[in-house]
């Protein structure tokens, strides 16, 4: 199943959702992307990351309260779901497994 | 960091990006991301200021256009507006009938201005329609020369050389036909008894394969091919032959022969070549043998015209090329002159730029543009009349609107719904601009003979499709503000029963689109009336010697002498001149004078007269005496000149009576000054004054007889006239014109210009006042209470009428403020500075029109006010 898969930008978007919780809406997923990968997100990027995300499935949205902020407009909360749940755990469990076949990997010879 | 906050602090986005993102934008995502837009927004304000901001956020809603966020195009909402026609319908008619000022008003002002665009769209269809019936139109051009010389202005000529149509010919494979035509076949053709004056073209034997006139008689592949061919259209041989067949049969022109050998079909109307015959061109070749060096040659271009077909897959650039060496090495013989010659396609002859020997009827793409733009303006005012009256009167119509939104009509709803409603009454109005056009068509062509000669406007069906998609544009433009202006209504708002605030909403925007209005029509009237002015100053001014009573007969050939003798026993002829010209009408005739310095050389306007031509006309002699009458066949040794022509040579300027006896150099003759008259206009008033001469000849057989006339009956006196010319030439009828009607043809461009101009001024003027009528109703409608309790409370009615009509006598006085200098700026460093005398712009004509106008305003303001002031205020109030 190719179209479940995810992309490296993908898994990070979906990641940081799941990191933020209750508050993940798009403007705080750029500015905690920008603040953990130490490189620039754009919102059109993300924008369309998270709606790619949520057309698999692997997301889901929900308007919020509108408050006094953004010119009244409401926000958009994303969630991850369970097959977004269980797609990042595969992918971690696929690194894990490749990590464990590395021997003797350190840093020191690159320093 | 605090004072930035303090600026930017009310910043909001640019509207336009909002705006565009709620259009693009699919309506279940827009929400968020405007939110997220506007959050961006509001840290850019603090970390870049205002202007990078707003910069930023415009790019980013461009940037969101992605395949994702764009709305699908909603067939659900053209599903219903099919739904919704029988109602648009239903409403827009009551609406029609329930406000008839208001309907009339629009539908008049649509009809007029509209019936002014459907003659504007007849006339550019007839210009695009030029040449069309060729088979070959899209490959046919025509070879357009550019000369210039070191001491005369440079022209561009339809004309070229025969040369370069022989050449091109050969060198170039590109060319799949060409032919060479040949203006200026003139003479009598005489059949048996008949004889005719007629004009015809040298053409070559494949000019049919160029053009597309289908011959009804005879073969179009060898009809022009021997010398002495003669090809007439129908016209032409039913004159010299009757009901004969005229094939084979020989025409005689002056001592030659001519064979007929085909009949076209009659010439289209809309073909800017036309003829009444053809003649071979080998028949000319026959009159200059190709040893005729200066018949061939490359400077010969002042008669002949080069036309090809290229082949379909060749660019005109390849030919151009070819043609531009042929320049380069022709132009190495000529001395201080150069010639070059270019393409110019078909489609660009009848309506494109301005040549010199063009043949056919021509009009410059400037007047076309001049035209739509005169349209254009009333046109729009006739929309901003709807635009206006229908905000004007939104009260009534937002609470419909505001229902039918409750109901669940969507914005576009609305917007379709007012466009169909302004669409109906544009075609309404589109009918009764039918019948104007009718009108307006015969009143065009007859403006001048040029127009009738250019175009026939003649209605076909697919000029009824152009009419109708113009009308429907029309209504349209004149609903598309009052749709978006209804759509935006906020339905809760509306029908809260709050009735002030949609009244006087845009109330600015109503008072801009009256002043541009009145603004324009101030512009139109005073234009007409300063323009009027200046024609009548072209037409009378002092040209410095007299023309009145003069009648000018042109000779055609004939013996000045013999007409001279008839006509000196009529009574009422005083005295008779001889001349070559008429001047002051746009013509002349130059040759080149030489003084002491053989170097020095000019161009110098000529007339040919006799004796009595400077008496007959009151020129006025300032040293010198007048020629002394001679035989024709003595030797030419006097001439007369003007001051110009003693201070271009510096023949003693301030003493003229010394140059008297000093000798000039013409065409290599040596001539004496006898006399020097005052300066003239030669020229129009286009031209400065320049160096003149009169040079005498008493011969006047391809010129002209000047007659004084003193009657008192002047038709008795023409009849005499026509009798003495009939017996002296059968053949032609007599072509004669008083002076002064010749000077006012020759300045008849700007009387058609200004009668043209003054017909739009009439209906700018009547549709700004139907407009403000409107809308003078309207106000004091509205305020009809207000009036009333004014009154009550103890206003008088010029105070109740001051106060009603002061913000349109405001709006009036800042009309004219715009337009008068724009006026005056227009004459005064656009239109007058081609004229090298003309009179003053005064403040009369610049003033009267303005008066008249703003008079008219006020009649319609102070009588719809004056109606609501001296209405009884109990009647009003009775009803609260």
């Amino acid at each position: 199943m190719k179209g479940t898969n995810l992309g490296e930008y993908e898994e990070l978007v979906l990641l940081t959702v799941a990191a933020l919780g209750t508050e993940a809406y798009s403007v705080a997923i750029c500015d905690e992307l920008e603040k953990y990968t130490e490189r620039s997100a754009k919102l059109g990027v993300v924008h369309a990351v998270l709606n790619r995300l949520e057309e698999k499935g692997l997301l889901k949205s929900h308007l919020g309260e509108a408050t006094a902020t953004r010119g009244g407009k409401r926000k958009r909360y994303y969630e991850v779901t369970q097959a977004g749940k269980l797609a990042l755990t595969k992918t971690r469990q696929v690194r894990e497994t490749l990590w464990q076949l590395i021997k003797g990997f350190n840093l020191e010879g690159s320093i | 960091m605090n004072k930035l906050n303090k600026a930017t602090s009310g910043a909001i986005p640019p509207r336009w990006a909002q705006n565009l993102l709620h259009w693009y934008c699919r309506t279940d995502l827009v929400e968020d991301l405007e939110g997220d837009l506007n959050e961006y927004f509001e840290r850019n304000l603090k970390t870049h200021g205002t202007r990078w901001a707003k910069i930023i956020y415009c790019l980013d809603v461009v940037k969101f256009c992605r395949p994702y966020t764009i709305r699908k195009p909603d067939f659900f909402n053209l599903f219903i507006h099919y739904l919704m026609l029988n109602s648009y319908l239903k409403t827009t008619r009551r609406n029609l009938v329930r406000n008839k000022l208001f309907s009339v008003i629009n539908i008049i002002g649509l009809a007029v201005s509209m019936s002014v665009g459907l003659l504007v769209i007849a006339f550019i269809h007839d210009l695009r329609s030029y040449d069309e019936f060729h088979a070959d139109k899209e490959n046919i051009y025509r070879i357009i020369t550019h000369y210039t010389s070191a001491d005369q202005p440079t022209v561009d000529l339809a004309s070229t050389s025969v040369k370069v149509g022989q050449q091109i010919g050969k060198t170039t494979s590109a060319i799949k036909h060409l032919t060479i035509l040949r203006s200026g076949f003139w003479g009598d053709a005489i059949v048996g008894s008949v004889t005719l004056p007629m004009g015809a073209m040298w053409a070559d034997s494949s000019f049919f394969n160029v053009f597309t006139f289908p011959l009804l008689k005879g073969n179009p592949a060898t009809a022009l091919k021997d010398p002495y061919s003669l090809v007439l259209t129908p016209k032409m041989a039913e004159k010299l032959f009757g009901e004969a067949d005229p094939m084979g049969k020989l025409v005689r022109f002056d001592t030659t022969y001519y064979k007929v050998t085909g009949i076209t079909s009659p010439i289209p109307k809309l073909s800017h070549l036309q003829f009444d015959a053809l003649v071979s061109f080998a028949s000319i070749e026959r009159n200059h043998p190709s040893k005729d060096a200066a018949f061939y040659s490359w400077g010969n271009i002042w008669q002949n015209y080069v036309y090809m077909v290229l082949n379909p897959d060749i660019t005109p650039t390849y030919v151009q090329t070819t043609l531009d060496h042929l320049n380069v090495t022709e132009n190495k013989q000529l001395i201080n002159q150069k010639i070059s010659v270019s393409l110019q396609p078909l489609k660009q002859i009848a309506l494109g730029p301005m040549l010199q020997n063009s043949i056919g009827p021509h009009i410059s793409p400037v007047v076309v543009w001049v035209l739509s733009g005169f349209a254009l303006v009333v046109i729009l005012s006739a929309c901003f009349n709807y635009t206006n009256l229908s905000i004007a009167r939104s009260l009534r119509r937002s609470r419909e609107v505001g229902v039918r939104k409750l109901i669940g009509a969507m914005k576009s709803h609305v917007v379709g719904q007012f466009l169909i409603e302004s669409t109906m009454i544009s075609l309404l109005a589109f009918a009764f601009a039918f019948i104007l056009f009718y009108f307006l068509q015969k009143q065009f062509l007859d403006l001048d003979p040029f127009i009738s000669n250019l175009v026939s406007l003649e209605f076909s069906p697919k000029l009824l499709v152009y009419f109708l998609l113009f009308s429907v544009g029309m209504g349209i433009a004149a609903g598309l503000f009052p749709a978006l202006f209804f759509s935006a209504i906020n339905p809760v708002q509306v029908l809260k029963g709050a009735s002030g605030w949609t009244l006087f909403r845009h109330v600015n925007l109503r008072k801009a689109l009256i002043l541009i209005q009145y603004t324009l029509s101030l512009i139109f009237i005073t234009t007409t009336l300063v323009g009027y002015k200046q024609y009548q100053g072209f037409i009378t001014l002092d040209l410095g010697f007299t023309t009145e009573n003069i009648l000018n007969i042109r000779m055609q050939g004939n013996k000045a002498a013999l007409l001279e003798k008839e006509l000196r026993e009529i009574p009422e002829v005083k005295a008779i001149s001889k001349s070559m010209m008429i001047t002051s009408l746009g013509s002349a005739h130059g040759s080149s004078v030489k003084y002491k310095d053989t170097q020095d050389s000019s161009m110098t306007w000529l007339n040919m007269v006799d004796e009595q031509y400077l008496l007959l006309h009151d020129h006025h002699l300032i040293a010198g005496k007048n020629f002394t009458p001679k035989a024709n066949t003595a030797q030419e040794s006097e001439i007369i000149v003007n001051e110009q022509l003693l201070r271009r040579f510096n023949i003693s300027p301030n003493n003229p009576a010394k140059a008297i006896g000093e000798w000039l150099v013409v065409e290599n003759k040596k001539l004496a000054i006898v006399g020097v008259v005052k300066d003239f206009h030669y020229g129009t008033v286009m031209n400065t004054l320049a160096p003149v001469m009169f040079r005498y000849s008493a011969d006047g057989q391809n010129g002209y007889l000047n007659v004084k006339i003193t009657s008192t009956d002047l038709s008795a006196t023409m009849a005499h006239i026509k009798n003495a010319w009939q017996k002296i030439d059968k053949v032609h009828p007599l072509e004669a014109e008083f002076y002064d009607d010749q000077i006012k043809k020759a300045y008849r461009q700007f009387s058609v210009m200004i009668r043209v101009i003054g017909f739009i001024t009439f209906l700018s003027v009547c549709i700004a006042s139907l407009g403000l009528l409107g809308m003078v109703v309207f106000t004091t409608e509205t305020r009809l209470k207000e009036i009333s309790i004014r009154k009550v409370l103890g206003a008088s009615e010029a105070g109740l009428m001051y106060q009603m009509g002061k913000s349109f006598l405001f709006l009036l006085l800042l009309a004219s403020l715009i337009a008068l200098p724009v006026t005056y700026f227009f004459f005064d460093s656009v239109v007058l500075i081609h004229f090298a005398y003309h009179s003053p712009i005064g403040w009369m004509e610049m003033a009267s029109g303005v008066v008249a106008v703003i008079l008219l305003a006020l009649g319609l303001i102070s009588s719809q006010t004056f109606i609501a002031a001296r209405i009884n205020p109990a009647q009003v109030l009775k009803g609260e």
